[in-house]
């Protein structure tokens, strides 16, 4: 029935957009022209340098490259398609029962701690926007006008079950996890010229995401890595640490940093330059298990605070690194790790050792295996929950423990992240599973507003609500996520890996300078942050927008739909769909139908460009919800 | 302790930002009058008048060692101290710059500034400057906001935090960054509210600061935008979503407010008469500085202007020469006109970089990272006038001597930031809230009051 489903989707381009308008319309539409294509005038002049000008043949050559890339694009904007994308008949919409079972359990710790709250919880949301949420957290961007109309004609109980199975097979979606993941234990900035290679570092970890290597596995191959930055990818999470001004070794004390943070979510910083004063950090030596999560789990006596050594143990597994010379890379060897610590006069030398659970430890082989060993230990819960704190921070927005790289040892836990930590620890760290169980639940799928026409419509909704999610919580779109949600709603099909090249090079340069001028927000992509002017005017009245808006009859949603709708709720309809996902409010109806009315031509075109800027530019597209 | 928001005011822009968009007219669009001129004074938005003439009245209420702006020529790459503030001509270390006397007695600086050498009697030169970071980014960071790097927590920049203990009551950005490249200044757990708004040469118009529909056509999606969109987004949400959350809606209105502001000339040097554009030098950092100038006299809080290409590892000397005639002929005008339009009472010009440069000249006749022993200038507000602090060796230190060696009365990059906010009569030692939930003062630093007038 699938394939045959997405038969229908084997069609021209303008029937493929008569289909979507049929979604929302039984009514038949009328036939619609091909759309012109450019003519000689729609040709961007090349620049020159008049100081050098080309032959004539030059000329020739150049002016055909342009024309037949050019032709490429409008024949991929208008040709047919074979399929949505090169897996689909291999996408099952049907869950694995014991993925269910524990997103039920998730849901029942969840929903006891609402009630505890006395909290009012959604209703569930429309099926389009948990669609959209899903998009953009594993894509990063939101649904095409074609990806609705297929996913509409799956059966609703398997919709958004075909669509995670759908997005874990794409690759855009291992690429765009990889981007976040290398935001986690690289950082974002630059590192140092010609040692670190980024692209290499986040292609090398979509790999590993897309083959589905166990999360522990990458782990571990990150804290051993050994050899040269390009011929092993992995070896940039330690070169991204080296300092121009001493390449010849990473920083031990960014390493630890960055291992303490990333893979086991403890911010031990602060013990580099002083014991624990500030009573931030402790350690327990031995987990208690106490059956309840929000209790705390380890009241030992072995519990201590951490101490400046803490810190420089472990920056000691990193100590040996060094960089034999461009072609060999990263090796390890016996340089000792000396510190001079706080009130000493004189340095120590410090032997490698881990802050908690030293049972876990190996007590030989190589400093980073012994470690890598520690880190990973089914029984060192920590690293799970660290991950799985990610994982849901990157579905949702924002974590379930706030700072995202800092959850105590001793708990309390938040309901739900301990039963998700072990399921993931128990079933080989597969993160393609974690992503499901998270979707599974009933708190993704919950609505971001109380539904006002409830009997409880007087009560006020606070902050709470979100911190307990008896709602979708509201996060802002990273930049990357703007652009590119701006760009597909501009397109009436996915841009994806099948997408023409020039498709996807105009996706690729325009997201990277729309997020350059939109400012990135760095290391800290989950701190909460709100709107600025610069952002505001750039989607305003910035080319990024207006370009993907205006009367473009080959390119632009907005031209085509205004142009092959034969109405005006169509039409609506149409653009809310492409930009918001979602079918719109009487009043947007009402308002939007008298901008249009009934219009025709440049009128016509002009008006809906008009109302796509509207779409674009509201927090609801703006804002994850 | 304090909550995050406390010092903030709010607001005569803020209170109209929300509403704003309505006051977007065609008329004023157009041509830049004030048709509005009422109905923004009863809400509490003031004319460019009126908002002068608040200013001028605030000015003398307050009292007088509380500076209002600040002026920060960022030199981006790291200025060599030898070869610009802190020239030991003729030593070993002194490479092939001379040194020039100044308008401050006894003080000399090198020959590659000699339109400085004027105004030198009008600034503090801080010599002995030292910090822990010599790495550009890290370095960067803790010049800007007087902290090191801490994984866990961005600290805002001077600009952000000046912004943010004063009252906002402009309808253009308080704090500004031109030029800035890699790492302008950020609102950082203050809120990215406060990040700088950045802009390029001030030759060109603003960016995306015009409307490229007919003002009716703009008028009318702001309008659905605001009636239709964001009044269905609100239903059923958080309370006050837009205020304690999203600043999404108050953005939009503030940014069309801009858009239609007369205050937006702040930024059109072209405003200025030629002989006094062309005082400044005709370079991006020459117009940027103008473009501060009249940016502070409009009540702008913090105006970032960068200069980079400063990073001299190879052929320093010809690199930090050609920096230093573009620096000239800009710091010397900047001034100037401050003093001119007397402006310079209640504006403080810092002109720093991330660090210095090493006393050692290498192979490649470069000068590598040097962050204990570099220059800053400061003039305006408090500090003193034609005032020298700390003194660096002629030395070449040894290979394992501490480079702190041969430096008098350090100043550290902590102390410096103290100093700063006590002279824009900041109480430094307030804790704020953060987001992390720990609370932090705006500064952990010194004042050191040897830099500022008694």
């Amino acid at each position: 029935m699938l394939s045959e489903r997405l038969t229908l989707m084997r069609c021209h381009e303008t029937q493929n957009m008569e289909l979507v308008v049929k979604a929302m319309n039984p009514k038949p539409i009328p036939p619609v022209l091909s759309p012109p294509l450019l003519n000689s005038g729609d040709v961007p002049p090349l620049r020159m340098d008049a100081t050098k000008q080309p032959s004539r043949w030059k000329k020739r050559a150049l002016s055909i490259g342009v024309g037949v890339s050019l032709l490429t694009a409008i024949f991929w904007e208008t040709s047919p398609r074979t399929q949505l994308s090169r897996s689909t008949e291999s996408v099952s919409g049907v869950l694995d029962p014991t993925i269910q079972a524990v997103a039920q359990q998730i849901d029942a710790a969840i929903d006891s701690e609402i009630e505890k709250q006395h909290l009012v919880k959604a209703h569930p949301a429309d099926w389009r926007t948990v669609a959209r949420r899903i998009s953009l957290a594993m894509i990063g961007n939101g649904l095409s006008l074609e990806e609705l109309r297929v996913l509409g004609q799956i059966p609703e109980p398997q919709r958004l079950n075909w669509w995670t199975e759908y997005l874990l097979q794409d690759r855009r979606s291992a690429d765009y996890l990889a981007e976040r993941w290398t935001r986690a234990t690289v950082g974002t900035n630059q590192g140092p010229f010609l040692i670190f290679r980024r692209r290499k570092y986040v292609d090398w970890l979509a790999d590993q995401f897309e083959k589905g290597t166990p999360y522990d596995a990458i782990a571990r191959q990150l804290l051993e890595a050994q050899g040269s930055w390009t011929d092993a990818p992995q070896v940039n999470f330690l070169t991204a640490t080296m300092d121009d001004a001493d390449n010849k070794k990473p920083d031990a004390i960014r390493l630890a940093g960055r291992t303490s943070r990333a893979f086991l979510a403890q911010r031990i910083d602060c013990l580099q330059c002083h014991q624990d004063y500030l009573g931030k950090v402790s350690f327990s030596e031995n987990s208690i298990e106490t059956g309840n999560e929000q209790a705390p789990v380890a009241e030992a006596p072995s519990s201590r605070m951490g101490e400046q050594a803490d810190f420089h143990q472990l920056a000691a597994f990193f100590s040996g690194i060094r960089l034999e010379n461009p072609f060999v890379g990263l090796r390890n060897s016996n340089q000792e790790y000396r510190v001079k610590y706080l009130n000493e006069e004189t340095e120590t030398a410090v032997v490698p050792s881990v802050p908690y659970r030293r049972d876990l430890l190996p007590e030989t082989g190589d400093a980073r295996h012994r470690l890598a060993v520690w880190v990973t230990h089914p029984e060192n819960k920590a690293f799970a929950r660290a991950t799985v704190n990610r994982m849901w921070a990157v579905l949702f927005g924002k974590p379930l423990v706030e700072p995202i790289d800092s959850i105590p040892l001793s708990g309390p836990f938040p309901p739900g992240l301990e039963r998700l930590a072990e399921d993931f620890a128990a079933n080989g760290y597969h993160l393609k599973r974690l992503i499901r169980t998270i979707i599974c639940t009933e708190v993704y799928h919950r609505d971001s507003r109380i539904d006002q026409e409830s009997p409880n419509e007087e009560m006020e909704i606070d902050e709470r609500y979100e911190q307990h999610w008896a709602i979708f919580p509201l996060t802002q779109l990273r930049p990357e996520q703007v652009a590119a949600s701006i760009h597909q709603a501009s397109r009436v099909k996915a841009i994806d890996e099948n997408s023409s090249i020039i498709s996807q090079l105009e996706l690729f340069t325009g997201v990277n300078d729309f997020t350059k001028a939109y400012g990135d927000r760095g290391d800290d992509e989950f701190n909460q942050q709100s709107v600025t002017i610069p952002q505001r005017l750039l989607v305003m009245n910035g080319s990024f927008v207006s370009e993907r808006i205006k009367h473009n009859p080959v390119l632009n949603a907005a031209t085509r739909i205004a142009e092959l709708t034969s109405d005006d709720r169509t039409a609506i309809e149409t653009a809310t769909l492409s930009v918001l996902n979602r079918l719109p409010s009487e009043l947007e109806l009402s308002v939007f139908g008298k901008r249009l009315g009934n219009s025709r031509g440049p009128t016509r075109s002009a008006e809906m460009s008009s109302i796509f800027w509207a779409l674009m530019n509201s927090t609801e597209f703006q804002w994850n919800h | 302790m304090e909550p995050l928001n406390s010092g903030r005011i709010p607001t005569a822009a803020g209170n109209v930002g929300c509403d704003s968009w309505r006051q977007f007219h065609r008329r004023r669009f157009l041509n830049g009058t004030a048709t509005l001129a009422g109905g923004l004074l009863s809400q509490g938005m003031l004319t460019r008048l009126a908002e002068r003439l608040a200013l001028a009245a605030e000015s003398k209420q307050v009292d007088k060692v509380s500076a209002k702006s600040l002026i920060l020529l960022w030199m981006q790459g790291g200025p060599s101290q030898l070869e610009t503030f802190d020239p030991h001509a003729g030593s070993m270390i002194g490479g092939e710059t001379k040194a020039i006397g100044t308008s401050a007695a006894g003080l000399q600086i090198a020959s590659s500034l000699p339109r400085t050498a004027e105004i030198m009697h009008q600034a503090t030169l801080i010599r002995s400057m030292i910090s822990r970071e010599g790495d550009h980014e890290r370095a960067t960071y803790n010049m800007k906001t007087g902290w090191r790097p801490d994984p866990t927590l961005v600290h805002p920049s001077i600009g952000a935090v000046i912004c943010h203990q004063s009252e906002n009551n402009i309808e253009i950005p308080r704090h500004v960054s031109i030029l800035s490249d890699q790492w302008p200044s950020r609102g950082g757990y203050m809120g990215s509210d406060l990040d700088a708004f950045k802009l390029g040469d001030p030759r060109n118009p603003l960016p995306n600061l015009k409307s490229y529909t007919d003002p009716k056509v703009f008028q009318n999606r702001v309008s659905d935008l605001h009636e239709v969109l964001e009044k269905e987004f609100r239903r059923g949400r958080i309370r006050d979503l837009d205020k304690t959350k999203t600043l999404h809606e108050s953005s939009t209105s503030r940014a069309t407010t801009m858009m239609a502001s007369e205050q937006i000339k702040a930024f059109d040097i072209a405003l200025e008469p030629s002989k006094i554009v062309s005082s400044f030098g005709d370079t991006p950092f020459g117009r940027g500085c103008l473009a501060a100038v009249r940016l502070i006299e409009n009540g702008v809080r913090c105006v970032e202007v960068e200069l980079s290409g400063w990073d001299s590892h190879v052929e320093n000397h010809t690199l930090q020469s050609n920096r230093c005639a573009i620096l000239d002929a800009a710091l010397h005008a900047l001034i100037e006109q401050l003093d001119e339009r007397n402006l310079l009472e209640q504006t403080i010009v810092m002109c720093a970089g991330e660090f210095g440069r090493t006393p050692r000249i290498n192979v490649a006749g470069g000068r590598d990272h040097w962050p204990t022993g570099f220059s800053t200038l400061l003039a305006g507000g408090l500090f003193r006038r034609g005032h020298v602090h700390g003194q660096t060796t002629h030395e070449l230190l040894e290979n394992g001597k501490d480079p702190l060696t041969g430096i008098q009365d350090a100043v550290r990059v902590e102390d410096l930031h103290a100093t700063l906010l006590h002279a824009f009569g900041v109480d430094f030692t307030k804790e704020l809230q953060t987001p992390i939930g720990r609370p932090l003062v705006l500064s952990q630093g010194k004042v050191v009051s040897t830099l500022l007038e008694s």
